[in-house]
């Protein structure tokens, strides 16, 4: 196999910045301004309160009045059992919802775009619609429909598996702590199938004629051409989706809410960090909200994914094999 | 004083103040934030004009969140400033919290707040009783409403007086089999424990005496008479619909009103919605006794109240609508607008709606009491109301054994309650 690294079929694009490279150095003004708007909204709406619920974690609130308490809250989150019971279950039901995530809806989805790029595909365009169309829905009205779908009293699912005579089959899939989690899970992965299929499917596409026209001529077609050629072209995109899938899981809260409410029921075992943030943050019925207990919450949901994300970056991006054409 | 005294007494003093009020607040606007979604209808077609009639110059914007969203909104309203100007309020520490915040005044200069009984202000007041903070406005009862046309056909002449008599009924609704015996689900969590446990209950740990004993430490959750309400409530799963674990609140609303279940564990707020939708005629009865013969207790629990938030722009505005939600003419207009709802005032009210009239009628019989989990003993973490429902529906689920959820409830609550000190 030629190592397509070397390739260099097309000669260099000129560099964007060739030609007014010189007179650029004395007037670096304009690259402040140009980067000042975006600066200031992203400072705004994304980095200040980033670092005020840093700030609001190490504090709490005693009669309506804030004090400073250090690392108090975190000792309690992680050190006493009526919290830290709650923060283990929640990020052990977010690891197992994370997973199947990675073990279906990422690896479904590089299927669909390898069956969607094949050429002589008919109606490849109403697929390709028809696997997106869930993805751009509302969360609320797939968490609903879902809810009707799978209702032991009035869904469609009892009834279908009824007509074929595997009645049986059915239970309340949602209510059951055994299975609740990963019916959630499965609902996630059918909404969100889409997103690495589109990416996949365009990264697909972007691989030239030549290279498969070039495997083809080696003998190398079908199956093996996904695996040989193809497949290595698209590893960077399959790492990308991976750690959207990562951030949206661990940042996932919706369709849980929607589907289960804020107590993440039956018994908590739907419960992921961002319920028990929900929850915390804001108060349930006769429980109040406690800012401080919820920001240092979402603190250690802000490491949880900015060690991932690290891990991802330092560890496997870097060593990702990348190639030109 | 003769009732019809008292009504002409009333009448004068509405009419005075409809004299009165327009000179002092001229064009306000007042927004109301409640969590009463579903009685938005009847706020816009006969509550607000009632009100606007006699206040012109004031208008009425009611403004109702999810219940479910309610609490967590009205604190991000009101710590940003854009709340409205009426509050409804919850009752007890929610709503003391707020006022401990200064986001709720004090409504005992509010003519007419000497209608309210000290029950009816415990709600709302702080922990001394000196200060009440909102206008009492309504209390939910709780019992089981149950489809007649069902009870005929399986041969119930009476409804269920006793826990006996009571699941014997059950498996009478069941071995006919037309009927699901029991509409309630367990996904929801609340029902199990709102319409479940407190309210069979309070004919076990005897109403206000244990809930009383409980907050003083006299008694635990471990103890018998707190325990075997859910020893009661295990023996429901049985009678309840095929999937009930699965079956939202909604659900079991719509399967009740659609005629598919015969009984149906309810709060009264339950009656307007039921009888506009369901085509057979409804009964009630109160929480069986657990032996014929015993004192039976209902729960009457404090709902909700209307406050003012200090920051209004109509402050004058504000308070003559207090005034009027503490006069008897509001009273007899809310509790027949709103049938399930009934006033807090201790004037007896007469309520028209049938259903209604039999739920209020278990007032006489029955000693009320609140439920047993919300005064003081939800102020920690972990919550003990939210302990409650979780494992109210545990224990119907069959996750937990009564006594296993008794014994959570109590380490929960040990935790951090120590009424000793």
């Amino acid at each position: 196999m030629t190592d397509v690294d070397h390739l260099a079929l097309d000669a260099p694009l000129p560099a964007l910045a060739a030609p007014g490279a010189a007179p650029a150095r004395r007037h670096r003004l304009h690259i402040a301004v140009f980067l000042a708007p975006a600066l200031l909204v992203y400072t705004a709406v994304m980095i200040v309160p980033l670092f005020d619920t840093l700030r609001l974690a190490l504090y709490t609130r005693v009669d309506g009045v804030s004090a400073f308490v250090g690392l108090a809250n975190f000792r309690a989150l992680f050190g006493e059992p009526r919290w830290s019971e709650h923060l283990w279950s929640a990020l052990g039901n977010n690891l197992v919802f994370f997973l199947i995530h990675m073990l279906l809806q990422n690896p479904i989805g590089v299927a669909l775009a390898a069956m969607l790029s094949l050429p002589r595909l008919r109606g490849g365009a109403f697929y390709r619609t028809a696997f997106f169309l869930p993805t751009m829905l509302s969360f609320v009205i797939v968490g609903f429909t879902w809810k009707l779908i799978l209702s032991p009293i009035w869904g469609v699912t009892p009834m279908l598996l009824g007509a074929v005579g595997l009645k049986g089959w059915f239970h309340p899939w949602l209510g059951q702590e055994s299975s609740a989690l990963i019916t959630l899970a499965l609902i996630s992965v059918w909404q969100y199938v889409g997103i690495p299929m589109m990416l996949i499917y365009a990264a697909l596409l972007g691989i030239p004629d030549e290279v498969v026209e070039a495997a083809e001529l080696d003998g190398i077609t079908g199956f093996s051409q996904f695996l040989k050629i193809k497949l290595p072209l698209i590893w960077p995109t399959i790492g990308i989706c991976s750690i959207l899938t990562f951030v949206g899981n661990f940042n996932a809260f919706d369709l849980i809410y929607t589907v289960q409410g804020a107590l993440a029921g039956p018994n908590f075992s739907t419960d992921i960090l961002g319920t028990f943030l929900f929850r915390t943050f804001f108060g349930n019925q006769l429980q109040l909200g406690d800012p401080n207990m919820g920001a240092a919450i979402a603190t250690v949901m802000f490491a949880i994914i900015l060690v991932g994300v690290s891990v991802y970056l330092f560890g496997i991006q870097r060593r990702m094999r990348r190639y030109q054409f | 004083m003769s009732m019809k005294a008292v009504t002409s007494w009333a009448l004068a003093g509405v009419a005075l103040a409809a004299v009165a009020l327009p000179a002092r607040a001229a064009d306000a606007t007042l927004t109301i934030e409640s969590w009463r979604n579903d009685d938005l209808p009847i706020w816009q077609e006969k509550i607000v004009p009632a009100f606007e009639k006699s206040h012109p110059g004031i208008k009425l914007n009611f403004q109702p969140t999810a219940p479910k969203e309610y609490n967590a909104a009205l604190n991000s309203k009101l710590d940003a400033g854009t709340a409205g100007d009426i509050i409804a309020c919850r009752p007890f520490d929610a709503s003391l919290d707020l006022f401990k915040k200064k986001e709720l005044t004090s409504v005992n200069d509010i003519p007419g707040m000497n209608n309210f009984g000290p029950v009816a202000k415990a709600g709302w007041s702080t922990d001394d009783g000196a200060t009440t903070f909102c206008v009492p406005v309504a209390a939910v009862l709780h019992g089981f409403i149950y489809n007649k046309d069902a009870f005929k056909k399986v041969g119930i002449a009476t409804p269920p007086a006793t826990a006996d008599e009571f699941f014997a009924d059950l498996d009478k609704i069941k071995k006919d089999g037309t009927y699901v015996p029991l509409a309630m689900g367990t996904p929801d969590q609340w029902e199990a424990a709102t319409m479940g446990y407190q309210v069979i209950g309070p004919n076990y740990w005897h109403g206000e005496d244990g809930r009383k004993a409980l907050i003083a430490g006299k008694e635990k959750l471990t103890d018998p008479e707190w325990v075997e309400p859910f020893r009661q409530l295990a023996r429901w799963a049985p009678y309840m619909g095929d999937g009930f674990k699965a079956q939202s609140y909604p659900d079991s609303q719509n399967m009740f009103t659609l005629g598919r279940a015969a009984i149906y564990p309810a709060g009264s707020w339950e009656i307007a919605q039921f009888e506009s939708q369901a085509q057979f005629p409804m009964g009630a009865f109160p929480a069986p006794v657990p032996k014929a013969g015993d004192p039976c207790y209902l729960s009457d629990h404090v709902d909700i109240a209307f406050g003012m938030n200090p920051k209004t722009k109509s402050p004058e505005a504000a308070k003559a609508f207090l005034t009027w939600v503490a006069s008897p003419d509001f009273a007899k207009l809310y509790s027949n607008a709103l049938p399930g709802f009934f006033s807090l005032q201790t004037q007896p009210i007469d309520v028209e709606n049938p259903l209604a009239k039999e739920f209020v009628s278990f007032r006489k019989d029955c000693k009320s009491t609140i439920r047993s989990t919300y005064q003081i003993l939800s102020r920690g973490t972990p919550n003990l109301e939210n302990e409650t429902w979780v494992e109210s529906a545990n224990v119907i689920n069959g996750t937990d054994t009564p006594e296993q959820a008794a014994a959570k409830l109590q380490k929960g609550l040990d935790s951090w309650y120590h009424p000793a000190k």
